[in-house]
C-alpha cells in the first residue's frame, strides 16, 4: 500500500537535493559524483517518456509556424485568398477535404490547412510573450512584496487580492472594448490579469527563504537589498517559477484563443485558431472546418500541459508518485 | 472568532472598495479623449449629438474624478424627467444604471439573465463536484493502478480543452450528427424557465452542464487525490485502520472529511465566479445568462450593461472567498485567527 510511501520518497529526494548525492543503486560501485539539483531534474525529465514525446510536438508545432510560408507554397494558398471558384461547391458552401484544399475550405473558400499553420504563429507569439511579460512582472512584484515586508508586502499583497478577485473574461473583453482589439491589446490584457497568480507563488516562497542563515550572512557582510533579491533568492526561486512558466504558456494561449473566438482578439482577416473556430460555428455540415483548427489548439495546449507537468515533477520529486 | 469575522468582513469591504474604483477608473478614464467621448460610449452607436450630450449633463461627466466616483457609488444628482430614463441612484444603492441602447434599466435586463446563469452554474456545480471527487477519491486509493493513470489522463486532457471547443464538438456530434440520424434529443440553443417546464429547463440545460462540468471536474480530480493522498498518509490514518475499521469507514468517514478543506474552498470560488456569468458556455450554447448579455453589450457598445455585470460578477467572486475564508476558519481549528 501507499501510506508509508510518502515519507521514505520525500526523505530520499530531500537527499538527494542535497549537494552531495547519495549514490543511487546502479552507481554504487562507481566514483560518487555531486549532481546539482538542475542535472537531476534534466535527467528525471530526459526519463520521462510522456514528456519527451510532447516536447517532439511541441518543436513540431513550432517548426509549423515558423516554415507556416513554406505550407502556402507546397498548396499555392495564401492564407487570406479566397477561392470563390475552387474552394466553394456551386451552392456557395465549404468544400471538404480534397486533392487541392488537403483539410478543406471555410465559409468563405480558404485553405483551412494555410490558415491551420499561419494561426500558430498567433497562438505561440501570444502563448510566449504573454507567458513573458506575466512571469516578469509577477516575479518582481512577489520578490517585492516577500523581502521588504511590512508596509511594502501589505500594499502589494492588497493589490493582488484585488488582481484575484477580478473575473479574468469579463474585464478582458471590457479592456478590449475600450482600446481597439488587436495582438498587442490581447498580450497586454492577458498579461495584466495574469501576474498575480504568480506573484503570490512568489511571495510564499520568498517570505520563508528571506529568514534563511545564508540571506541572514549576505546581510551581515553588508551586501544590499538588491543584491541579496537577486544573487541569493532569485536563484532559489527559479524552479517553481519555472515550472509556473511551463504551465502558464498553454493558459496564454487558450486565453488568446478564447479572446479571439469572442471576436475581441485578434482581428480578422489574420489567421487564427479561435478565430477560425468561431467562423465555424453553425456551420456543421462542415465538420473539417470546426475539427481541424479545434485539433491544432487542443494538441498544443495539451503537449505543453504534459510536459509542463513533466518539468513539474522534475523539479519536485514530490511529485513523482503523483504523475507517472 | 469574532474578531476575525469582522476583520475579514472588512478586508472585504476594502477589496470591494479597490475593485470598485479599478472598475469606475476603467470605463470613465481610461483610454478616453474627454466627457464626451465617455458619453458617447455609454449612449451606444446610433446616439446623436442632442443624445450624447444629455447623457453627459446627466452623469455629469464633466465632474472632477472623485465627484463622478462619489455619485457613481451613492447616486446621481438630478431628479428624473418625464420621458426620460429614471433616476440613477448610485451601485450602492443597487442602481446599476441604464441602458440607452435597450432603453431600459440595466437591473432589469440582468434580473432576467441571472435565473438563466444561476441553473447553469448550479447544475454544473453539482456535476463536476461528483466526477471530480468521485474519481479523485478513486485514484487516491489505488495510486499508479491502471484506473488512476485513466483518471490522471482523462482529468489533463479536459483541463487541457478549451471550454468553446468542447462545446461546439458536442454540438457537432450529440446535436448534429444525432439530429441527421433522426434523434434529435439535444437542442442546440435556447433556454426554457424551470418554473415553465422543468423537464425542457434540463433538456436545454445538459450539454452546457456537462461543457462546464467535464473543463472544471480536471482541476477537481487532481486536487482531490492530492489532498486525498497526503491525508492517507497520516498517523491517525494508521490507527484507524490499526484498530480495524473497514477500509470503506476509514476512506469516507476519517481521510475524506480532512481532505475536503481544499476542495471546498476552491468550489466556493468557482461557484462565485461562475455567478458572474459563464461566458463562454452561455455563449455556445445561446443561454441568454449574464456572460451573454455582456458579450452581445460589447458589440453593441452598450457600456452601462458591461459596468452592471463587472459589478455584479465581483461582488460575488469578493463574498465567495470570504464566505470560503469563514468556513475554513470555522472547520479547520488549525487556522490562526489573527
Amino acid at each position: 500500500m501507499s501510506v508509508g510511501d510518502p515519507e521514505i520518497v520525500v526523505s530520499a529526494a530531500s537527499a538527494g537535493a542535497g549537494s552531495v548525492d547519495a549514490p543511487g543503486p546502479e552507481t554504487a560501485a562507481a566514483k560518487i559524483q555531486g549532481r546539482s539539483p538542475w542535472r537531476l531534474a534534466y535527467e528525471r525529465l530526459r526519463s520521462d517518456r510522456a514528456a519527451i514525446l510532447c516536447a517532439v510536438v511541441i518543436v513540431l508545432i513550432v517548426l509549423m509556424a515558423i516554415f507556416a510560408p513554406v505550407f502556402q507554397w507546397i498548396t499555392g494558398h495564401p492564407p487570406n485568398h479566397q477561392y470563390f471558384d475552387t474552394g466553394l461547391s456551386l451552392d456557395g458552401q465549404p468544400r471538404g477535404p480534397n486533392s487541392t484544399f488537403w483539410l478543406g475550405t471555410d465559409d468563405v473558400g480558404r485553405d483551412v490547412l494555410v490558415r491551420i499553420a499561419y494561426g500558430a504563429r498567433v497562438s505561440l507569439i501570444v502563448g510566449v510573450v504573454a507567458t513573458f511579460l506575466t512571469v516578469t512582472i509577477g516575479t518582481i512584484v512577489g520578490l517585492a512584496a516577500g523581502y521588504f515586508g511590512k508596509m511594502v508586502d501589505t500594499v502589494l499583497a492588497r493589490i493582488i487580492d484585488v488582481m484575484l478577485s477580478i473575473p479574468f473574461l469579463l474585464f478582458a473583453i471590457s479592456l478590449a472594448s475600450i482600446f481597439r482589439a488587436g495582438l498587442k491589446v490581447v498580450i497586454f490584457v492577458l498579461a495584466i490579469f495574469s501576474w498575480s497568480s504568480v506573484a503570490r507563488i512568489v511571495r510564499g516562497q520568498v517570505l520563508s527563504i528571506r529568514e534563511r542563515e545564508y540571506v541572514e550572512a549576505a546581510r551581515a557582510i553588508g551586501a544590499g537589498s538588491w543584491r541579496i533579491m537577486i544573487i541569493d533568492i532569485l536563484p532559489n526561486v527559479i524552479a517553481p517559477i519555472i515550472v509556473y512558466t511551463t504551465l502558464l504558456i498553454p493558459v496564454s494561449i487558450v486565453g488568446e484563443a478564447t479572446l479571439s473566438f469572442l471576436g475581441v482578439g485578434v482581428q480578422p482577416p489574420t489567421a487564427d485558431w479561435g478565430q477560425m473556430i468561431s467562423d465555424a460555428q453553425g456551420n456543421y455540415h462542415a465538420w473539417w472546418f470546426l475539427v481541424f483548427p479545434s485539433l491544432a489548439l487542443l494538441v498544443t495546449t495539451l503537449a505543453f500541459n504534459i510536459f509542463g507537468d513533466g518539468v513539474r515533477d522534475a523539479f519536485d520529486p514530490r511529485s513523482d508518485r503523483m504523475f507517472n | 472568532m469574532l474578531r476575525f469575522l469582522v476583520r475579514r468582513v472588512f478586508l472585504g469591504i476594502l477589496v470591494l472598495f479597490l475593485v470598485s474604483l479599478a472598475v469606475f477608473f476603467m470605463f470613465f478614464k481610461l483610454n478616453s479623449s474627454g466627457p464626451t467621448a465617455v458619453a458617447s460610449r455609454i449612449c451606444g452607436k446610433q446616439c446623436s449629438n442632442q443624445q450624447i450630450n444629455a447623457v453627459k449633463n446627466r452623469l455629469h461627466l464633466n465632474d472632477p474624478f472623485f465627484k463622478q466616483y462619489y455619485y457613481f457609488l451613492f447616486g446621481y444628482p438630478g431628479k428624473a424627467e418625464a420621458n426620460g430614463p429614471p433616476h440613477n441612484d448610485g451601485i450602492l444603492h443597487g442602481d446599476l444604471g441604464y441602458s440607452y441602447v435597450n432603453q431600459q434599466s440595466v437591473n432589469s435586463l440582468l434580473k432576467d439573465a441571472f435565473p438563466i446563469t444561476l441553473s447553469l452554474a448550479v447544475g454544473a456545480a453539482v456535476l463536476w463536484l461528483l466526477m471530480g471527487l468521485l474519481s479523485g477519491i478513486l485514484s487516491a486509493i489505488r495510486p499508479r493502478s491502471m484506473l488512476d493513470r485513466t483518471f490522471t489522463f482523462t482529468a489533463l486532457f479536459f483541463y487541457s480543452m478549451p471550454t468553446f471547443v468542447l462545446g461546439l464538438m458536442l454540438l457537432l456530434f450529440l446535436f448534429y450528427e444525432l439530429s441527421i440520424h433522426g434523434i434529435s434529443f439535444f437542442p442546440a440553443q435556447g433556454y426554457v424557465p424551470f418554473t415553465q417546464d422543468p423537464w425542457e429547463w434540463a433538456r436545454h440545460l445538459l450539454l452546457p452542464w456537462f461543457t462546464l462540468a467535464a473543463v472544471t471536474a480536471a482541476a477537481y480530480t487532481r486536487l482531490t487525490r492530492g489532498s486525498m493522498l497526503d491525508v492517507l498518509g497520516e498517523d491517525y490514518i494508521r490507527t484507524a485502520r490499526a484498530k480495524g475499521l473497514s477500509e470503506r469507514r476509514v476512506v469516507f468517514r476519517h481521510a475524506l472529511r480532512a481532505a475536503l478543506t481544499p476542495i471546498v474552498t476552491q468550489f466556493g470560488i468557482d461557484v462565485g465566479t461562475l455567478l458572474g456569468g459563464a461566458i463562454i458556455t452561455e455563449r455556445v450554447f445561446g443561454l441568454p445568462g449574464l456572460g451573454f448579455q455582456a458579450v452581445q453589450a460589447i458589440t453593441a457598445n452598450d457600456l452601462p450593461i458591461i459596468i452592471g455585470v463587472v459589478v455584479i460578477a465581483t461582488t460575488a467572486i469578493v463574498i465567495a472567498n470570504l464566505l470560503v475564508d469563514v468556513f475554513y476558519a470555522v472547520l479547520d481549528p488549525r487556522v490562526r485567527l489573527n
